[in-house]
């Protein structure tokens, strides 16, 4: 491999110019087609939703220009305030737990044990399978009389809990079942990390007589920021878009207590049909969730 | 005299020897014990949904709850086919998404290989732009689109759509790939003269089978997981296998056995893919932290 990448820059200094730049133009051909999908079905609809957001736009078919009227209203409108309060709060725990217990798991995934490879793919499923289906054996385990999960706290001497019965306990329920289904995405992450670090630092550590705790404390830990990072920005980017689990075991209830943004956005598009309003909802979102990976890797880049 | 003592320090050592290999014994049983508390939240959850898909309807609203079906019972899954019409939601699904991974393969493999030759780190981040936006944010344009069209209520708005989580998936994957290929066999054909066009085809594509194969079953998987374009856009006979599923919680009289069932068939074919491709999917899902929606 370093003998080819060797030649190839060898032959590259000879030819003056790397060879792949006088080819450079043509492989965008390659790309044309993927171009005009993503354009199509991608680009397109984040500018027809941008054009929609400053009409009033209802799906019976009136529309007029409103310019800026469902922004401001965005600013006064009570409920999508209290939406995304929840939007962030479900955020941060559902960004937090994945992140600590992924870690803990990728550290325990990189030892060599008998099974590891089932066990790894055990603990895969729950990222794999479909979200909706997962979802209703939750919503079943849940029940708050007849649900397993209240007879497993009862049997070991718990009080029932109310689950997602109510306002206070329903959130961090969604937590637990958001956390339950991505932490493996941030195991494979740090796992691929734990994978390419330099083996030089244990040696020396081992050298030093440093105890395991402060190896991983000292040198694993320092080592694999960047790979921890990368993937809480990826588990806050999704968390702040979960969609799936929180329509189907709640729908956004009791009440409006798990409401979210994406829960509301879906009720002013798709149940009110008010195209026009949840457009703009979408515009705000989606900066939302631009302004907060970016902080996120402000963070990386200056650390 | 020196014999005792060399008799003590052995017996020194090995008393040393074997304090040191019961706490190597405790670490290990210490390690076993993590692993296993790891991955019980996983192992019991699906043993627990077969266990609800396997009972008896009896046996499902028994409390305390009843853990092993006995006997085991087929009745709710011929349930979910007799009442539900599942064997058209899962013809749906099965169009979908292949539909979907066949054209994002069709565009999205070249793609891949132009950016990672031209070196477009741009196009690259659009990508992650995409992979970044809200589902529902293309779904309000796209669903007044596919109206106007009078597509809404067949199955293509659907393969169409979901082309918004297939193509960046397999351009992702393939990116990533074709920068990890070395360049000289390409460079070799283009030398004895043949087109950028030939090197790709009969130099490349070859050697990035294990790549495409990668992408296909995470464009599959992403795609068949998919709920919230069905939803939207699905008529009563273009369902796909998770909007009918949720349809049985919320239009049947809840039973629990039948809707288990229900589950479990739709994600059956996902949690079998998983266990016999896991060593691709880890790899594809380590390269990019790639997921759809």
């Amino acid at each position: 491999m370093s003998a080819s990448v060797a030649a190839s820059a060898s032959a590259r200094a000879e030819g003056g110019k790397p060879r792949g730049a006088n080819y450079a133009r043509h492989y965008w051909a390659f790309a044309a087609p993927a171009a005009a999908v993503v354009g199509a079905v991608i680009v397109f609809p984040w500018l027809f939703t941008l054009f929609m957001s400053v009409h009033d736009w209802k799906v019976t078919g009136t529309v007029s220009y409103v310019g800026l009227a469902n922004y401001t209203h965005l600013f006064t409108d009570d409920r999508f305030q209290w939406a995304v309060l929840r939007t962030l709060y479900f955020t941060l725990f559902a960004t937090l737990a994945p992140v600590v217990l992924g870690v803990i798991a990728a550290v325990c995934f990189a030892q060599k044990f008998p099974l590891r490879g089932l066990a790894r793919t055990i603990f895969i499923l729950p990222m794999m399978a479909t979200p909706v289906a997962v979802s209703l054996v939750w919503t079943m385990m849940f029940h708050p009389q007849l649900g397993v999960l209240n007879y497993i706290l009862t049997s070991i001497g718990l009080p029932p809990a109310t689950w997602v019965y109510q306002a206070n306990t329903v959130i961090p329920t969604l937590v637990m079942v958001e956390t339950w289904q991505w932490t493996p995405l941030v195991m494979l992450i740090v796992l691929g990390g734990l994978a390419s670090l330099p083996t030089d630092p244990y040696e020396a550590a081992v050298l030093d007589g440093a105890n395991p705790w402060q190896t991983f404390r000292h040198i694993t830990l320092p080592l694999l920021w960047p790979f921890i990072l990368v993937a809480a920005v990826l588990r806050l980017i999704d968390a702040l878009k979960a969609f799936d689990t929180i329509y189907v075991i709640t729908g956004g209830g009791p009440g409006t207590s798990s409401e979210t943004i994406n829960i509301l956005l879906y009720q002013t598009a798709f149940a009110y049909y008010d195209l026009g309003y949840g457009s703009a909802m979408v515009v705000v979102f989606f900066v939302l969730i631009l302004l907060i990976s970016m902080i996120l890797l402000r963070v990386r880049t200056s650390r | 005299m020196s014999g005792a003592a060399a008799g003590a320090r052995m017996q020194a050592a090995e008393g040393r020897a074997r304090r040191y290999r019961m706490r190597r014994l405790a670490g290990r049983i210490g390690f076993g014990f993590a692993v296993l508390m790891l991955i019980s939240p996983a192992l019991l959850f699906f043993l627990w949904t077969l266990s609800l898909a396997f009972k008896n309807e009896v046996d499902n609203m028994a409390f305390p709850p009843v853990f092993i079906p006995s006997p085991p019972t087929l009745s709710n899954f011929i349930d979910v086919f007799e009442k539900n019409d599942f064997l058209t939601y899962t013809i749906n699904s099965v169009i979908v998404s292949f539909g979907a991974t066949g054209l994002a393969l069709l565009f999205g493999v070249p793609a891949g290989y132009g950016i990672a030759k031209s070196k477009a780190t741009k196009a690259a981040v659009l990508i992650l732009i995409a992979r970044v936006t809200p589902g529902l944010s293309f779904l309000v344009p796209l669903f007044l689109i596919f109206q106007w069209l009078g597509l809404v209520g067949t199955l293509t708005p659907l393969v169409i759509t979901h082309l918004v989580i297939t193509v960046p998936i397999v351009v992702w994957v393939m990116i990533g790939f074709f920068e990890g290929l070395p360049n000289e066999l390409e460079e070799a054909a283009l030398v004895d003269g043949a087109t950028i066009w030939q090197a790709f085809r009969h130099v490349a594509l070859p050697l990035a089978r294990p790549g495409i194969t990668v992408a296909m079953i995470l464009s599959f998987i992403f795609s068949w997981n998919n709920f919230i374009f069905g939803v939207v856009l699905a008529g009563r006979e273009t369902r796909t296998l998770p909007v009918a599923v949720y349809n049985v919680l919320t239009f049947e009289q809840v039973s629990w056995g039948p809707l288990a069932a229900a589950a479990l068939v739709v994600t059956a074919p996902v949690l079998l893919l998983t266990l016999l491709m896991q060593k691709e999917i880890v790899a594809g899902l380590t390269a990019g932290g790639v997921k759809g929606g």
